[in-house]
């Protein structure tokens, strides 16, 4: 492939994905346990469908919110595009470093500092040491909480720790950011400082995935909708579409709440 | 371009021993700041801080020295530094271990959300447990020198013996862990079988006081030849004989070599069902 076909390759590619959960009908949490049923040969699954033969193209630059009912599939996305899970089925490429926008201060410790916890963060998303360490002034400015830098992190306000959250994940500079409904973090300024970022996410040819249940945030941020019902996609298409049209449709009483 | 270098594509994966170790080298960033962490907070919680590392032998060998001198005293001259060496390697093993088992929680709750290689928690535990163990060298070389055991050149084949030591357990800590990803009585029960183990195992008592009919329990286990790596440049003054040598590098291979594999082809599907 010559170097300028891959600037036009998509960042994130999903061909016929399937993803099957196997959930044992019972719960066989101990050795000992497992040990007795599996001589005694009564291990049953059930089977649990994630996504049945997705197809998505996303291209660079793109923001694309994921609308559905719950348990309709939307998160089941986000993992495999994070990598977090594999698929059953069809194969997942993801072109970049992705950023997951971890849950408000997940793997944040207590005990340690702000500045401590940054540096963890950011090797947790794979820079190195001296890389995060660079982006320390411009990661603390944009939290505001450079004062309390060196603080533990429990003495932060859920609000101060949230902010570093989002921060670090938007600041490792990742070509895929994925949100999970996290944008309503701090007050109305910080929303406000986040969507600017977000744009400026799409001025660099960034990718960025939203899964949300506030249809019109989706409809701000996003310019792409993909609407997901009981793991397969009903319609992708313009946001403002997708939206309306699952609108109605969840309206309707179609609510896309699935039975396993 | 570096950005083509980080492309993902479930559909390659041939070889997943190979595949994991890539992926551990590429967050080696991750391990050094996880150990960081270990570290700092367990110093930052206690009263004294780092001197527990220091004092935690020192403590120890007092008690067993009183308790045991009068017993070990016909059978091993200067008994402190044989046990304390001896405990030393056993507590750098066992804390290896189970701190591995104790981060599955840590490991499943993250990978859930983030991408990351679980072996980076494994190589952490034994990170940690390496710190801990070049540390308490320093109690244990004051002690050497104030009961006229000074430290010789033997000294520096210590390296080669914590390097044997670390192997072995890194196999070790990957199969408690990657179990304990997936059953919730695996720490525990590991926990539990440590103690016998280091009964078994010739750290308090020479194993030449062992009686005939045990011995063979000694002879497989690998701790013993593991134990005698480490203390016999310490304690004897002379390098570990080559029969030990081998039979210590031959269980540390296989150790890593078969946790590692385990590690690899287990551990997507364990981490699944939690």
């Amino acid at each position: 492939m010559p170097p300028g076909a891959d600037a036009l390759s998509p960042a994130i590619r999903l061909d016929r994905v399937t993803v099957r959960y196997h959930v044992p009908r019972e719960v066989v949490a101990s050795l000992k346990e497992y040990a007795i049923r599996r001589l005694a040969g009564r291990v049953e699954h059930n089977e649990f469908v994630g996504l049945r033969e997705v197809d998505l193209v996303i291209q660079p630059g793109e923001r694309v919110g994921v609308v559905g009912g719950n348990g309709a599939g939307k998160s089941t996305l986000l993992r495999l595009i994070a990598r977090v899970r594999r698929p059953t089925e069809g194969r997942v490429v993801v072109r970049g470093r992705v950023a997951p926008l971890l849950e408000l201060g997940l793997g944040f410790h207590g005990e340690l500092t702000g500045r401590e916890n940054v540096i963890l963060q950011g090797t947790l998303l794979g820079l190195s040491r001296r890389e995060v360490v660079a982006r320390i002034p411009s990661i603390a400015a944009f939290a505001e909480i450079e004062s309390f830098l060196d603080a533990p992190v429990r003495t932060y306000s859920t609000g101060m720790s949230a902010r570093l959250a989002f921060a670090v994940a938007t600041d490792v500079d990742p070509d895929v950011l994925l949100v999970d409904e996290a944008l309503a973090v701090g007050d109305e300024r910080f929303k406000e400082r986040c969507h600017e970022r977000m744009k400026h996410f799409r001025d660099r040819q960034k990718t960025f995935l939203l899964v949300s249940h506030n249809l019109p945030e989706v409809v701000e941020t996003c310019q792409r909708a993909v609407w997901i019902a009981d793991g397969r996609v009903m319609r992708d298409g313009p946001a403002g579409e997708v939206c309306r049209e699952y609108k109605e449709w969840s309206r309707a009483g179609g609510a896309g709440e699935r039975k396993t | 371009m570096p950005e083509t270098a980080e492309t993902y594509d479930s559909a390659t994966r041939s070889n997943r021993p190979l595949a994991e170790a890539r992926e551990l080298w590429r967050f080696r960033h991750l391990v050094r700041e996880l150990v960081v962490r270990d570290i700092t907070v367990r110093y930052k919680r206690s009263f004294i801080g780092i001197g527990w590392t220091l004092l935690g032998p020192l403590l120890q060998m007092a008690a067993l020295t009183v308790a045991f001198s009068a017993i070990m005293r016909v059978q091993i001259a200067n008994y402190p530094v044989y046990f304390l060496a001896g405990s030393l390697f056993w507590n750098f093993f066992a804390q290896a271990t189970g701190h591995a088992a104790n981060l599955t929680t840590d490991a499943l709750e993250l990978s859930k959300r983030v991408y990351l290689p679980r072996s980076a928690f494994v190589a952490s535990a034994i990170g940690v447990a390496l710190v801990n163990l070049v540390l308490s060298l320093i109690p244990l070389l004051l002690i050497a020198l104030a009961t006229g055991y000074p430290p010789g050149p033997t000294w520096f084949f210590l390296p080669v013996s914590i390097l044997i030591g670390a192997a072995f357990t890194a196999g070790v800590g990957l199969v408690v862990f990657t179990l304990a990803c997936r059953f919730v009585d695996v720490r525990d029960t590991y926990l539990v079988l440590l103690q016998p183990w280091f009964f078994l195992t010739p750290i308090l008592y020479p194993k030449e006081i062992v009686p005939e009919k045990f011995q063979a329990l000694m002879r497989y286990n690998p701790m013993t030849y593991l134990v005698e790596v480490f203390r016999a440049p310490i304690y004897d003054g002379w390098l570990p004989g080559w029969k030990t040598l081998l039979f210590s590098v031959l269980a540390a291979v296989v150790s890593l070599a078969v946790g590692w594999w385990f590690y690899a082809s287990r551990i997507d599907d364990y981490a699944a069902r939690s």
